[in-house]
């Protein structure tokens, strides 16, 4: 593998925009903009905010019964996903862990994959060596934009109105200036918002077009993050890992009925069980009650200074404008309201279990 | 009143053996947004290169090591108040420490004002 981060179809747009620029999963990303990350990530939740993600992993898996067959590597009921919709899953490994966690979409005739920057190299390989008679192909000549906030409808259907048709987790493909994209309205910020798939040639076109917007600015990887942890999403490598199981996770939700019954994907025998029988250490919410943040790998304390667990994802979060949290705790110590002590810089300070999300999920149903 | 820099990017400005120590402008700026400071205690005493606080941005936590010895004698309340603070004026109003100083002569090993300039360059 090439030490060279390498650098998406939108690279000079960021420069010209003097995006600050870092490393992140073998890509150059801009981390923030002039703007800052506190105002990009304001702007967000007020207004709209871009973001270029096109180092994730854009996968099209063709052939008959692509859907039922990819439900033998993750827990989400997909044979039954209408066309034009997307579903939120995970790959599991035998021990019941998160391999990666992607989004599917049903394109009628294929589907349509988004996983993690990090996770391409191993995901492709692993479908290809499961998946049999399915064509697995992995996409390197489109970009992918969000386009994240309460006014994103308005800033893309300037330019699609067909946008403004769709719903939360719904997908289509349309015309944007005359490229052909795929519009799903989806995002990890917790807000309304779309994210577009766009041939790379059109792509910087398309992105400025938005940008045009009085209401859009770009923001970078920094507002990402604290946008979705606000949102209590969690953040594939700290929150959820080949060791952790999606119920200590709490996505729950994201297995549905049928395949929770049904099993039939990796690590099945200890996912069911935790369903029934509950985790012995679950994800939660973690507001500390001072002002420092908590980041990951702080350990968390019980009040007798017992050690019960870990924070995954932690820092401050502008629209609580205070600092938030999210980590694993003893299933007994995971009730909203629960006391805990954050070691920070060798200090307990003290800590609160709160619900997730800190913020309130605006998603256009 | 003599203002000195370290290549960790604090400034000190002494005045005899009383000193005021704070993070550049330019230091300010990498660390972006900042959201809190972890500041040391009237009293507390330090030697070169020690951790002497830490500044919480949005991004990340980054260490204050002192640039030389001495004891606090006060900590800017400021910045617990309001640790934006260190954005909008961290060579003034946002001073992070009034010290005394234990060996002026170790200011001997700092920079000036144009020897940072040249190192930020």
């Amino acid at each position: 593998m090439s030490d060279t981060p390498k650098r998406t179809a939108l690279y000079d747009l960021h420069c010209a925009l003097s995006g600050k620029m870092v490393d992140f999963a073998g890509w150059e990303m801009p981390v923030q903009y002039p703007m800052g990350i506190m105002a990009e990530h304001q702007h967000c939740r007020e207004k709209a905010a871009l973001f270029d993600v096109s180092h994730m992993g854009q996968v099209l898996l063709h052939g008959p019964n692509a859907a039922e067959k990819l439900e033998a590597l993750v827990p989400a009921a997909l044979s039954t996903l209408p066309v034009g919709k997307a579903r939120y899953t995970f790959f599991t490994n035998e021990t019941g862990g998160i391999m990666d966690d992607l989004i599917v979409s049903n394109a009628g005739d294929h589907l349509f994959l988004v996983v993690n920057a990090s996770m391409r190299a191993q995901d492709i390989p692993h479908m290809k060596a499961h998946l049999k008679d399915i064509e697995i192909s992995e996409i390197f000549d489109r970009s992918l934009i969000a386009v994240q906030g309460p006014s994103a409808q308005d800033v893309v259907t300037g330019h699609c109105p067909q946008a403004a048709d769709l719903n939360f987790m719904q997908t289509c493909e349309a015309l944007i200036d005359g490229a052909l994209c795929r519009i799903s309205r989806l995002g990890y910020t917790g807000e309304d918002g779309y994210e577009i798939s766009i041939p790379e040639a059109d792509a910087e076109r398309i992105t400025r077009l938005m940008l045009d917007h009085p209401d859009c600015v770009p923001a970078g990887l920094g507002a990402r993050d604290s946008l979705r942890l606000e949102a209590g999403l969690c953040l594939y490598g700290n929150d959820i890992t080949p060791e952790t199981s999606p119920i200590e996770a709490g996505l729950n939700w994201a297995i549905q009925k049928r395949r929770r019954e049904e099993g039939g994907f990796p690590g099945a025998a200890r996912i069911m069980a935790e369903f029934e029988q509950g985790a012995a250490r679950k994800l939660v919410g973690i507001m500390p009650q001072g002002r420092a943040p908590a980041r990951a790998g702080v350990e968390i304390h019980d009040l007798h200074g017992n050690a019960i667990g870990e924070i995954t994802s932690g820092g401050f979060g502008p629209t609580v404008q205070g600092p938030v949290a999210m980590g694993y705790v003893k299933a007994d110590h995971s009730a909203p309201g629960q006391e805990l002590h954050l070691i920070i810089r060798g200090k307990p300070q003290p800590a609160t279990v709160c619900a997730l999300p800190f913020v309130p999920q605006n998603y256009k149903r | 009143m003599t203002t000195y820099y370290s290549e960790e990017h604090e400034w000190i400005t002494v005045e005899g053996d009383a000193a005021t120590i704070g993070i550049t402008a330019h230091a300010a700026e990498q660390l972006g947004d900042i959201v809190f400071v972890d500041q040391k205690e009237e009293g507390d005493e330090f030697e070169s290169g020690d951790e002497i606080g830490v500044i919480e941005s949005v991004k990340a936590a980054s260490e204050i090591f002192a640039p030389v010895d001495g004891e606090i004698i006060a900590a800017n309340e400021l910045l617990q108040s309001n640790p934006a603070a260190l954005n909008e004026n961290p060579e003034a109003d946002a001073w992070i420490y009034k010290v005394k100083l234990s060996d002026p002569a170790q200011l001997e090993g700092l920079m000036d004002l144009a020897g940072y300039k040249t190192f930020i360059a």
